[in-house]
């Protein structure tokens, strides 16, 4: 309610400033966000959201102009960078990086010339190219579902987990996975293999969990793109004895399938949006106009999303 | 390098290899290099987990194998005839994404959705060979690099799959999903459906290509185009065939793929192009072309899903080296079908 208030008081003022002194405009913030190309799901759903808060944050302050770059990969975001510093002229910066360490350099380059930096996500090796850092929690996204699916299973059964790319991310979220079933002597993970966030390869890795396993209780699938690979098969092989299947991310179809209720394998799910590009533009834009700071490290936090509160995470138009 | 190759005149680099000059049973041995490396995998398999050598295992390896099998089939020609194409999987996928998007909008404007689908899947083929068609002009007609050519629309294919499906997933409406998925999911006398296609193309490719003058054109112009334009083959249009060729091959296996999963989305297809030259190059084929054979490139399209089929039956090697241990495997059964070129 606060931030509502100021922020009225802000607009008020900004609009005030604006239409007194039209030749002097309050110091204008000009953004650049730096985002990978929607080549997958998830990115497609960075890319939406961060033309969502372009769309809603240009209106709502009109000292704002916000420039939205999408890179393929991580020499073109380094690119991309140096023309949003030189051509563009920023003086804040969102970034989502490609890659940590190729992208350390030309943000730090984009911090020297004076631009406010937010770094989102993956993070870059060296933290003082940054100012602020937002993050989804990936310990939450290994640690949710295990805890959940240890409950489910009341703290008996075997498990089978498919992970993601070999990552620092996907590690920091198994080891975050296996730290709660070491809480569960009678909870067996048979097995964790990469499917690399692909359906076509949760399919064959399932297929091979279903050939080798006789009997699964659950499935940490890591990934709502995964875990419709890991439906099919179980389909296909005509098995009942999964109880279980967790993606992960809170997909807008398996957030549908959640409210349903439908399929009584999906009862759950981990909340690790891509909105926190939004979020993440919107807390540095409002920071950077009233001329204050983010806090060194904001973690979106991720959570459990059951059939109560399903429909506060289904944006039906994200194309995630 | 091996004396029985050594021929009173001085060959030209990528002349045909002429059989009846050479003792056949060191040709045949070089030629089974993917057979030799399948059956000691399937050996290393079976020890390694019993489950390796279950009929449904064996079902579910060769299911997965069609897509790349099919179009590892119509690279095969293409590779053969001096050619590439990196664009195959990027085409899968747009194709896919098409065949989708068609579909769920035929389904309910045309009132049959079980003619909706077969519509679908006549256009996934059609696509298929007018992307070949295109490829095959621009090569020829525009005497563009193939690698050029095809590189553009590797992008050019994915980026528009991208774009209609909004960065996210194209899915088939739910009714319509159920209808095609027996496509791939059924079976015919305990064989499953795409198993079968696979068996079909593969025979009708290796009839075109050691059966027809079509297939020996295909052959003459890989080993030396110069000649076989000296020989009155048009070039061309047998070069814009192999392209035709194999676009009809990704609609074919597209068809196949879409009532899998229901859905295309931007990762779908990625890295096809690889898998499908891989497995024309471990099935003994030259990279350079002239010759080859379809039989060693369904070895080596198989080959290659076992490698990662045994891999998910097991965990000795640690995860991180999955990719390590497909890399070796493909390197050693090159090794043992060396000297073919």
């Amino acid at each position: 309610m606060t931030s509502f208030t100021r922020r009225i008081a802000l607009t008020a003022v900004a609009a005030a400033a604006f239409a007194s002194l039209p030749a002097f405009a309050a110091e204008k913030v000009n953004l650049g966000v730096s985002i990978p190309a929607a080549t997958h799901s998830f990115m497609g759903g960075i890319n939406y959201w961060a033309n969502q808060a372009k769309k809603d944050l240009e209106k709502e302050h009109k000292d704002l102009k916000i420039t939205i770059k999408t890179a393929a990969n991580a020499p073109e975001q380094a690119n991309q960078l140096q023309d949003l510093s030189t051509v563009t002229k920023i003086n804040a910066l969102v970034v989502f990086p490609f890659e940590s360490a190729a992208l350390t350099k030309p943000v730090a380059q984009v911090k020297a010339k004076g631009a406010y930096v937010t770094v989102v996500d993956r993070g870059l090796t060296d933290t003082s190219a940054q100012d602020a850092y937002v993050a989804g929690d990936n310990t939450a996204f290994g640690r949710i579902p295990a805890e959940y699916i240890a409950k489910q299973l009341g703290g008996k059964g075997n498990v089978v987990a498919l992970r993601g790319i070999a990552t620092t991310l996907d590690n920091e979220r198994m080891d975050a996975f296996n730290a709660v079933l070491k809480n569960h002597p009678d909870i067996k993970l048979l097995d964790a293999k990469y499917a690399n966030w692909n359906r076509d390869d949760a399919f064959k890795v399932t297929q091979d969990y279903l050939t080798r396993f006789k009997n699964i209780d659950a499935i940490w699938a890591a990934d709502d793109d995964m875990a419709v690979g890991v439906l099919k098969a179980i389909e296909q092989a005509k098995r009942d004895d999964i109880k279980i299947v967790f993606g992960g991310a809170g997909a807008k179809g398996m957030v549908k399938s959640i409210m349903d209720g439908k399929d009584k394998r999906i009862g759950a799910d981990v909340s690790y949006s891509p909105k926190f590009i939004y979020d993440a533009i919107k807390l540095t834009a409002e920071a950077r106009l009233k001329g204050e700071k983010l806090p060194a490290t904001t973690i979106i936090p991720s959570v459990l999303i059951t059939k109560e509160n399903a429909k506060d995470f289904y944006h039906p138009n994200s194309p995630f | 390098m091996p004396p029985e190759q050594q021929t009173p005149a001085p060959q030209p680099e990528g002349a045909q290899h002429r059989g009846e000059n050479k003792p056949r049973w060191t040709e045949r041995l070089h030629g089974l290099g993917p057979v030799i490396g399948l059956v000691l995998l399937c050996i290393a398999g079976t020890l390694l987990n019993s489950d390796f050598a279950t009929v449904d295992n064996a079902m579910n390896v060769l299911t997965r194998t069609a897509f790349i099998g099919i179009i590892a089939v119509g690279m095969c020609f293409v590779i053969i005839s001096g050619g590439i194409d990196l664009s195959v999987g990027s085409m899968a996928a747009l194709i896919a994404g098409s065949v989708i998007m068609f579909i769920n909008w035929a389904g309910p404007a045309s009132g049959s959705p079980l003619m909706a689908v077969v519509m679908g899947a006549v256009l996934a083929v059609v696509l298929g060979a007018l992307f070949g068609l295109a490829h095959g002009l621009l090569i020829t007609k525009g005497r563009i690099e193939p690698f050029i050519v095809t590189l553009g629309t590797l992008g050019i294919f994915r980026a528009y799959l991208t774009y209609f499906a909004d960065g996210g997933a194209l899915t088939l409406d739910n009714d319509l999903s159920d209808l095609y998925a027996p496509v791939y999911y059924a079976s015919l006398a305990g064989i499953p459906v795409p198993v079968w296609v696979f068996v079909i193309v593969a025979i009708i490719g290796g009839v075109i290509l050691n059966r027809t003058a079509y297939g020996r054109y295909v052959q003459a112009i890989g080993s030396n185009e110069q000649v076989a334009r000296y020989a009155a083959v048009d070039v061309d249009r047998v070069k814009i065939l192999t392209y035709v060729l194999l676009g009809v091959c990704v609609g074919i296996a597209t068809l196949l793929y879409v009532p899998r999963l229901g859905s295309a989305s931007p990762t779908t297809g990625l890295l096809w192009e690889l898998e499908a030259i891989a497995a024309v190059i471990v099935g003994g084929t030259a990279l350079k072309g002239g010759a080859g054979s379809i039989t060693g490139t369904v070895v080596g399209a198989i080959l290659l899903s076992v490698i990662s089929n045994i891999l998910n039956l097991t965990s000795i090697i640690s995860v991180y080296l999955n990719a390590a241990v497909q890399g070796f495997v493909i390197i050693i059964v090159a090794f043992l079908q060396r000297g073919r070129r």
